[in-house]
């Protein structure tokens, strides 16, 4: 085998890699969301609720921050 | 001590917005002279009578436009909002910690000098010679110095948050800082020639502050377009990306429509652009196989890139009156869809075949403006029209003026890329037109004739655009003066603007 056809392989083979990885991504995104692990989507209201005065989305804890 | 409640602080946010306006309006004036003097080549030596002929010709000026939008207005718009943004989205106000303060006011006035050394030198034709990365050692440190104290007031203000997780803004912020660190660091290691000698042995060559790029050949044309690409990616996309997230939610009242989707996005976002500038390279010196890479992932990027543009519009989903109702929804909507525009026409240009006819031609110009002037200018000019009654604590001086001034700019807009795809594939398919012998058919001469009416539209375009950002600035400056008071209650979502 020589090294163009060696390249070929490693090229085919990187982007069948990268497909199972985001296609692996997506599936965690939905599934984490259906079984009730996570729900992204309140992220979206930190935009909306951004006065100093509103409730975090998800509150730092003390513990956390020492 | 008085006890007042706690407020966001928009001190930096402040002197940011008013370089974003001075250098966006110095960057487009220039931009205008420039289309003038290719149409009408005279006016390159207009000032010829009073021996000033260096300072007005295409080639003195044309670094000062690209960097002045680039590093002048973009950046500055970047760093508006970042300190409006950040504060906002992590809930912590810049007022409760003196360091940030202190480092914010510090990042504001080094750029301020770096934005004089830059112009000074750029007009006295002290120059690197590369694209974009222009600037001389000395300001490359400085510029370096400017970039570390945004990391530390990004990281600084995520240190002390209140909100547990970072909204999909802050990921594009974070992402624009260190893609631009890596790049620059990167592309402008530089020698300076003091420090070099000669086969002859002469030492000392050159100014003090001349340098000479570390990459010579092929490698300094590759390092130098994974610079000047990703300049693009990290400066004209993610910190927009940043800005749309954030302000048309807000300005709508509706969330982001899929959260994951944004992160999706993001991902693929950071993944794919970062191979892509081998497209500038195609039919040129560099490997075949880079080559090939840099146009699969060009049009790869479609993807990532009409994630985020198509998760902002169905955003709207339900409440496209607003587009109707407000111009500053209309400009955060037609600069999404420019985005969508541009990150297909790039890719299309990325194609070999394609790129035959469009590479050097007008057609690449066409593309970088209408990505420029729809996606970043629109997005930032709206940007600044949602914070100034926040920061100010008025109302938008007049709701008519923004209108006027969104199809003003959008007729610019249009002007300026249709002239430059007519006059770009005019122009590849002249240079590339030949006899049954192989003679060629045009000398380059036939094709700058041919140009002529285009590059003149070109011109017109700009002006338009130019006139569009005055009445911006104006209306900014009459919102910060004279505008109505605005209480708290009014500020929620769509922003209070006078008829």
């Amino acid at each position: 085998m020589d090294i163009f056809q060696l390249q070929g392989y490693a090229y085919f083979g990187l982007v069948a890699f990268m497909v199972v990885i985001l296609y692996s991504y997506i599936y965690h995104l939905y599934s984490s969301e259906k079984k009730g692990i996570k729900d992204f989507e309140k992220y979206g209201n930190m935009a909306l609720k951004d006065e100093i005065t509103d409730t975090p989305v998800e509150k730092i804890s003390k513990d956390e921050k020492n | 001590m008085e006890n007042r409640p706690l407020e966001y602080d928009y001190t930096v946010a402040k002197m940011f917005m008013l370089t974003t306006v001075l250098l966006g309006a110095v960057g487009m004036l220039i931009g205008v002279i420039l289309a003038t003097e290719l149409a009408f080549p005279g006016v390159n030596t207009i000032l010829g009578g009073l021996g000033l002929n260096e300072f007005t010709n295409f080639s003195r000026l044309r670094p000062l436009h690209t960097d002045a939008v680039v590093f002048g207005f973009t950046l500055s718009g970047i760093w508006a909002t970042w300190y409006y943004v950040g504060q906002r989205v992590l809930k912590v106000s810049m007022a409760e910690s003196k360091v940030l303060m202190f480092l914010g006011k510090l990042h504001f006035f080094l750029y301020l000098l770096v934005v004089v050394a830059v112009v000074g030198s750029l007009f006295l034709g002290i120059t690197t010679s590369k694209e974009y990365a222009e600037f001389e050692w000395p300001i490359d440190i400085a510029v370096v110095l400017v970039w570390v104290l945004w990391g530390l007031g990004i990281f600084g203000l995520i240190g002390i948050r209140r909100e547990r997780s970072l909204y999909i803004s802050v990921w594009y912020y974070i992402a624009s800082f260190l893609g631009i660190a890596m790049l620059y660091l990167f592309n402008n290691m530089e020698i300076p020639t003091m420090l070099a000698a000669s086969p002859a042995g002469e030492t000392g060559i050159g100014a003090w502050y001349h340098s000479i790029s570390m990459y010579s050949g092929t490698n300094d044309a590759l390092v130098q377009w994974w610079y000047g690409h990703n300049a693009v990616a990290f400066g004209f996309t993610v910190p927009i990306v940043a800005m749309i997230y954030y302000f048309l939610p807000k300005e709508s009242g509706q969330a982001v429509y899929s959260y994951k989707l944004s992160l999706l996005s993001f991902w693929g976002l950071m993944f794919v652009y970062l191979w892509a500038g081998g497209h500038h390279l195609l039919f040129s010196t560099v490997p075949d196989w880079m080559q090939t890479m840099g146009s699969v992932f060009s049009v790869v990027l479609i993807l990532p890139s009409w994630g985020s543009a198509i998760n902002m519009l169905l955003t709207m989903k339900g409440e496209w009156q607003q587009v109707a109702t407000s111009p500053l929804i209309k400009f955060m909507v037609l600069g999404s869809t420019f985005y969508m525009f541009s990150t297909l026409e790039g890719p299309i240009q990325a194609i070999k075949s394609v790129n035959a006819i469009a590479h050097f031609t007008d057609w690449i110009v066409g593309h970088v403006h209408d990505g420029v002037l729809g996606w970043v200018g629109f997005m930032i000019m709206a940007a600044l029209f949602h914070m100034a009654p926040r920061v100010f604590k008025k109302e938008i001086y007049s709701k008519s003026l923004m209108g006027t001034q969104f199809w003003i700019q959008t007729l610019g807009i249009v002007l300026y890329f249709t002239s430059m795809w007519i006059a770009g594939i005019t122009q590849g398919m002249m240079w590339r037109a030949h006899d049954e012998y192989g003679n060629l058919a045009y000398s380059f001469i036939d094709t700058v004739t041919a140009l002529h009416p285009y590059y003149t539209i070109r011109a017109v375009g700009g002006a338009l655009y130019l006139i569009g950002f005055f009445m911006f600035a104006y209306n900014i400056y009459k919102t910060m003066t004279s505008g109505r008071r605005v209480e708290e209650s009014e500020l929620q979502n769509a922003s209070p603007m006078a008829a």
